[in-house]
C-alpha cells in the first residue's frame, strides 16, 4: 500500500471522526450506564433516550466563552488541551480494526502507541502547571507520579506479549491469535511458551494499568472532584475543557483496543473462522470486544470509590511491577525451553 | 438526677452555693474560686465531669431582677456515666479583665471561650488564641450584649490571612521554616474552602502541607452566621420554631422537637401521649434521614457516587412522606409548645412502613458496596482516628463520640419521651476512625427503624395538643364566637407563651449529638436569652486534631464523616 498524501489525510479524517463519535457517544453511554447502576434513567430529554444529548453538549461547549484566567502561563495553558487530544488521534492510525481496516500499518505500532500515550501524560502536567492554581498543581503532580508508576507495568506486560509474538506490529500480534479463543494470549496455554500460568494475571495488570493510564475511577486522582475541585482542568472552559474530556474517552478507546489486540485476539472470531458471515474474523468482533471492555470500565467507575495517592502508588510499585517483571522473566525462560 | 449528686457536690464544695434546677445542679462560683473548682470538677474521680458541653455568658443589663454583676459566664458540664448535669455560674465584674481560661482542662473550651469573647466581649486570661470566631474579624462590638444595636449594619470584607495562627500551630508541633529549608523547599499553604466541593457549605479549612500531608490545620467558621441567638431574643417563643429548623437542616424537625421540649420541661407541661409518640417517630425518622445524608455525602467525597444514589433516592422519597405528614419537605416547623401543629393524615402507617422498607433496602444495597470493599477499607480504617480522650475533651457527642467506644446516648442515659421502654441498642465503634463513624451511622439507621416500628404499634389516640389555652391556641370556633377565645388567641399571638422567669438547660439527642438549649427567661413571652449547644460546633473544634498528619483526601472525607452542618455550626 503506497502512502500518498490523500491516504494520510483520509486516515486522519476517519480517525478524527471515529474518535469524535466515540468520545461523544461514550459520554452518553457513560451517563446511561451510570443511570443504570444508580437506578435512574440518565439523559432522557433530547432525542429518543437522550440520544441527541452528545451533539447538543458539543454545541454548548463550543459556544461557551473560552476563558483564560489572568494569572496563567498562557502558551502552556493553550497547548495542554491539544496535547491531551492529539496523541490519542495519532495513535488510532496504527490500530488494526481488522486484517484490512487499518489506517497505516507500522511495524513498530506498539512503540508508536506508547510514545504518544506518554505525550498524553504530559498534557496533564502542562495543564496543571500552566493553570497556576494550587489544586491544579497538586493534581498534575499526582497525574505525573501516576503515569510514571503505571506506564512501567504496562510496558513490561506489553513486552511479554511482544516477546511471545516476536513482533511489534499490532496486526502480526493478532494474526497469531486467530485459531479460536483458546489461542488468545490471555490464556496460560500457548503454543510458543507452553504453559504460563501468569498470562491471565498479566492481562489483569494490563487492564488495571489502562484504567490508571486513562485516569478513570478508582484511579481518577488527577480529577478527584471532591478534593481538588476539578484537578488539572479546573481553569479550563469551553472546548479547552471539551478537548480534555474527549481526550479521556479517546484514551479509553485506545486502551481497550490495546487490551483487545494484545490479549483478546483483536478481530478474531472466538470460535475460529467458521466461514459463515458473523463467525468469520471481522471488524465486528473487534468492536464487540472493545465495547465490552469499555462497559467494564464504566462498570468499575460506578462501583468503586476513589483510592488515595499512596494506595495507587503502592499498588503499582509493590504489586504490579514485581509481578509483571516476574512474568517477563518467566516468559523469557519458557520461550527458551519450548 | 438523684440526690447523691447534689449531696456529693455540697460535701466537696461546702462554701459554694448549690441548687437543683430541672435535673441540673447549678453552682454559683466566685471568679477567684473558678479555676480551682473547675479543676476539681474535672479531676475528682467520683465527680469526673469529663464533658464540657458549653460555655456561654448572660448579659443582665435589662433583666428585671437586679443581679450582682452585669455579666455571668455559665459552664455546662456533664458526667455521662452517672447522668449528672452541672452548671457553674460565675459573675464577671469587668469583662475586659475577664476570667481565667479553662481551655487547659477541656479542649472544647478553646472555641467555646472564643465564642463568648466574640459575642459578649468577655476576655479569658491565658487563652491561647482569643479572637473572634463567629463574627468577622473586622466586626466592631459584641452583638449579644443587650446594648448592641441590631440595626447597625457593618460591612466587613477583608479576608483573615490566618498566617499567624497556622505558624503558631506549626511551631507547637515543632515545625518551623528551617524544617523545610533543609530539603530546599517550602511548605505549601492550601485553603480547602470556604467555597470548595468538600465543605458541604462554607467552612474554611486552612492547611499547611508537606506534599499532600497535612502538617498543621486551622479552621475558620462563621460564614453562615446569621445571629440566631440575637434574633431569638426579639421573637416570641413560638416564632423561634421556624428559626430552629435552620440549625441542622438535614434533620430540621429534631431541632423543633428539642426546642419545644426544653420549654415544656421548664413549664412542667405534660404533652399528650399521642404527641409524644409522634415526636418519637418523627425524630427517629429524621435521624435516619440525617444519617442517610451524611453517609451519602461522605461516600461521594470518597468518589463512590453510586452509594449516593442508593441512599439519596430513599431520602428523597422519604421527604415526600415528611411533606405529607407535616406540610413541608425540609423546614417543617411542625411542633408547637404543648403539642404538634396538627395530627398525621389517615393511613400514614402504611406509607411509613413502605418507606422504612425502602430505606432498609437502599441502606443494605449501599452496605453491599461498602462492607467488603477493599478501597473503602483502605481509605477509612485507621485514618483520622479520634481517641476517646480527644473526643471527650473536645466535647464530641452523638455518633462521633460513640464511634470511639463511649456509649453515651441521651436516649439511654437520660431518657425522655419514654425512650426507656423501647428496645434498641446503642452501636459503638472501637477505633474511632472514619470507618467506625460511618458504620455507627449505618447501624443507627437500623436501630432507629426498629424504634419507629415499635412506636407505630403503640400510637395512642387522642388529641395532639394539651388542653391549656395558656400555651395552645384555642379552636377557631371559640376565637370567632367567644370573647375568652379571642382574648386567648390575641394574647398568645402578640405576647407569646408566658414562660416563668428563670434559667435552665435542656438537652436532646439529635442526629449529630447532644443538642442543648440554655434559656434565660424574664417572665415575658420572649426569651431573654437563648443559647444553643450545637453538636457540630464542638466536632469542628476538634477537627484539626484528627487531620494533622493525614492526607488532604483524608481530611476531606473526615469532614464528611463528622457530619458538619453549616447552619448549626455557625448559627
Amino acid at each position: 500500500m503506497s502512502l500518498t498524501l490523500l491516504n494520510v489525510v483520509l486516515a486522519v479524517f476517519i480517525a478524527i471522526c471515529f474518535v469524535g463519535a466515540n468520545a461523544a457517544y461514550l459520554v452518553w453511554c457513560e451517563r446511561k450506564g451510570a443511570g443504570f447502576y444508580q437506578r435512574r434513567p440518565g439523559p432522557m430529554e433530547n432525542g429518543w433516550w437522550g440520544l441527541l444529548q452528545p451533539p447538543i453538549d458539543g454545541v454548548k461547549l463550543m459556544t461557551k466563552q473560552l476563558l483564560i484566567p489572568g494569572g496563567v502561563d498562557k502558551a502552556i495553558f493553550m497547548v495542554a488541551p491539544v496535547l491531551a487530544m492529539f496523541p490519542a488521534l495519532i495513535s488510532f492510525v496504527t490500530i488494526p480494526f481488522s486484517d484490512n481496516i487499518v489506517a497505516h500499518p507500522i511495524d513498530v505500532g506498539v512503540l508508536v502507541i506508547f510514545a504518544f500515550a506518554a505525550l498524553g501524560g504530559m498534557s496533564l502536567l502542562v495543564a496543571g502547571w500552566g493553570s497556576r492554581n494550587k489544586y491544579s498543581m497538586i493534581s498534575s503532580v499526582r497525574a505525573v507520579s501516576q503515569t510514571v508508576a503505571y506506564e512501567i507495568p504496562l510496558l513490561i506486560t506489553t513486552i511479554t506479549i511482544v516477546m511471545i509474538s516476536g513482533s511489534l506490529n499490532l496486526g502480526d500480534i493478532v494474526q497469531q491469535q486467530l485459531d479460536g479463543f483458546l489461542s488468545w494470549n490471555v490464556w496460560p496455554l500457548h503454543k510458543e511458551v507452553g504453559f504460563n500460568l501468569l498470562m491471565p494475571v498479566s492481562f489483569l495488570i494490563l487492564f488495571v494499568c489502562s484504567v490508571a493510564e486513562t485516569n478513570r475511577a478508582p484511579f481518577d486522582l488527577g480529577e478527584a472532584e471532591s478534593e481538588l475541585v476539578a484537578g488539572f482542568h479546573t481553569e479550563y472552559s469551553s472546548m479547552g475543557f471539551g478537548l480534555f474530556f474527549m481526550g479521556e474517552y479517546a484514551n479509553i478507546v485506545i486502551g481497550s483496543c490495546l487490551i483487545t489486540i494484545l490479549f483478546l485476539g483483536g478481530w478474531s472470531c472466538p470460535f475460529g473462522d467458521l466461514g459463515i458471515f458473523p463467525f468469520t474474523h471481522n471488524v465486528g468482533w473487534f468492536l464487540l470486544k472493545i465495547y465490552l471492555i469499555i462497559f467494564v470500565f464504566i462498570w468499575i467507575r460506578w462501583t468503586f470509590p476513589r483510592t488515595t495517592i499512596y494506595g495507587l502508588l503502592n499498588l503499582s510499585w509493590k504489586y504490579l511491577i514485581p509481578i509483571s517483571l516476574f512474568n517477563l522473566l518467566l516468559t523469557a525462560g519458557l520461550l527458551k525451553v519450548f | 438526677m438523684n440526690e447523691t449528686a447534689i449531696d456529693k457536690i455540697r460535701a466537696l464544695f461546702p462554701d459554694i452555693d448549690c441548687k437543683e434546677v430541672k435535673g441540673c445542679i447549678v453552682m454559683e462560683v466566685a471568679p477567684a474560686l473558678l479555676e480551682q473548682t473547675m479543676q476539681r470538677l474535672k479531676s475528682y474521680p467520683d465527680l469526673d465531669f469529663g464533658l464540657l458541653l458549653d460555655i456561654t455568658a448572660i448579659d443582665y443589663l435589662s433583666y428585671p431582677q437586679p443581679k450582682d454583676a452585669r455579666f455571668y459566664v455559665v459552664y455546662t458540664l456533664r458526667n455521662w456515666q452517672k447522668n449528672w448535669l452541672l452548671q457553674v455560674r460565675t459573675p464577671v465584674a469587668r469583662p475586659e479583665k475577664g476570667l481565667p481560661t479553662v481551655s487547659g482542662l477541656w479542649g472544647a473550651a478553646d472555641w467555646a471561650e472564643r465564642e463568648v469573647y466574640d459575642q459578649y466581649g468577655i476576655r479569658f486570661i491565658g487563652h491561647p488564641d482569643l479572637r473572634r470566631i463567629l463574627n468577622h474579624w473586622q466586626f466592631v462590638g459584641h452583638p449579644l450584649r443587650k446594648d448592641y444595636d441590631i440595626y447597625k449594619g457593618q460591612i466587613c470584607y477583608e479576608t483573615d490571612s490566618l498566617e499567624k495562627e497556622i505558624k503558631a500551630r506549626l511551631l507547637s508541633k515543632g515545625i518551623d521554616e528551617s524544617t523545610m529549608k533543609d530539603i530546599n523547599t517550602e511548605m505549601m499553604y492550601l485553603n480547602l474552602g470556604p467555597s470548595h466541593p468538600a465543605t458541604h457549605g462554607a467552612i474554611r479549612i486552612f492547611t499547611a502541607l508537606d506534599g499532600e500531608t497535612i502538617m498543621a490545620n486551622v479552621n475558620e467558621i462563621g460564614y453562615l452566621h446569621r445571629g440566631f441567638e440575637k434574633t431569638a431574643e426579639n421573637r416570641t417563643y413560638n416564632q423561634i420554631i421556624p428559626l430552629t429548623d435552620r440549625l441542622n437542616y438535614c434533620s430540621a424537625m429534631m431541632n423543633n422537637i428539642a426546642y419545644v421540649k426544653a420549654i415544656e420541661t421548664w413549664l412542667g407541661l405534660r404533652i399528650t401521649d399521642r404527641a409524644m409518640i409522634m415526636r418519637v417517630i418523627l425524630s427517629e425518622f429524621l435521624r435516619v434521614q440525617d444519617h442517610l445524608v451524611c453517609l451519602a455525602a461522605n461516600l461521594v467525597d470518597m468518589g463512590g457516587l453510586t452509594n449516593y444514589w442508593y441512599l439519596y433516592n430513599e431520602k428523597e422519597a422519604s421527604y415526600d412522606l415528611i411533606s405529607r405528614l407535616t406540610g413541608a419537605r425540609l423546614t417543617s416547623s411542625f411542633t408547637r409548645i404543648g403539642g404538634m401543629y396538627r395530627d398525621f393524615y389517615e393511613g400514614w402507617e402504611a406509607d411509613m412502613a413502605h418507606h422504612l422498607k425502602a430505606i432498609e433496602k437502599g441502606v443494605n444495597d449501599s452496605l453491599k458496596l461498602v462492607l467488603q470493599n477493599r478501597i473503602v477499607h483502605d481509605r477509612t480504617q485507621g485514618t483520622c482516628v479520634l481517641s476517646k480522650e480527644t473526643a471527650m475533651t473536645y466535647g464530641y457527642t452523638g455518633p462521633n463520640l460513640r464511634s470511639t467506644g463511649i456509649s453515651f446516648d441521651l436516649r439511654k442515659d437520660n431518657p425522655y419521651y419514654h425512650y426507656e421502654t423501647f428496645d434498641f441498642a446503642v452501636p459503638v465503634g472501637s477505633q474511632g476512625d472514619i470507618y467506625d463513624r460511618m458504620m455507627v451511622r449505618f447501624e443507627e439507621i437500623f436501630e432507629s427503624i426498629k424504634i419507629i416500628r415499635q412506636a407505630m404499634k403503640i400510637v395512642p389516640g387522642g388529641p395532639v395538643f394539651v388542653d391549656d389555652h395558656k400555651v395552645a391556641l384555642p379552636p377557631k370556633e371559640r376565637v370567632y364566637n367567644r370573647i375568652e377565645g379571642l382574648a386567648n388567641h390575641f394574647k398568645l399571638i402578640f405576647e407569646g407563651v408566658k414562660v416563668p422567669a428563670g434559667e435552665w438547660y435542656d438537652s436532646f439527642e439529635a442526629a449529630n449529638g447532644e443538642l442543648g438549649f440554655h434559656f434565660v427567661s424574664d417572665g415575658s413571652g420572649t426569651p431573654y436569652k437563648l443559647k444553643v449547644r450545637p453538636p457540630c460546633f464542638y466536632a469542628m473544634a476538634g477537627y484539626h486534631e484528627m487531620v494533622e498528619g493525614e492526607m488532604i483526601a483524608d481530611a476531606v472525607i473526615n469532614l464528611g464523616s463528622i457530619n458538619i452542618i453549616g447552619g448549626e455550626l455557625d448559627r
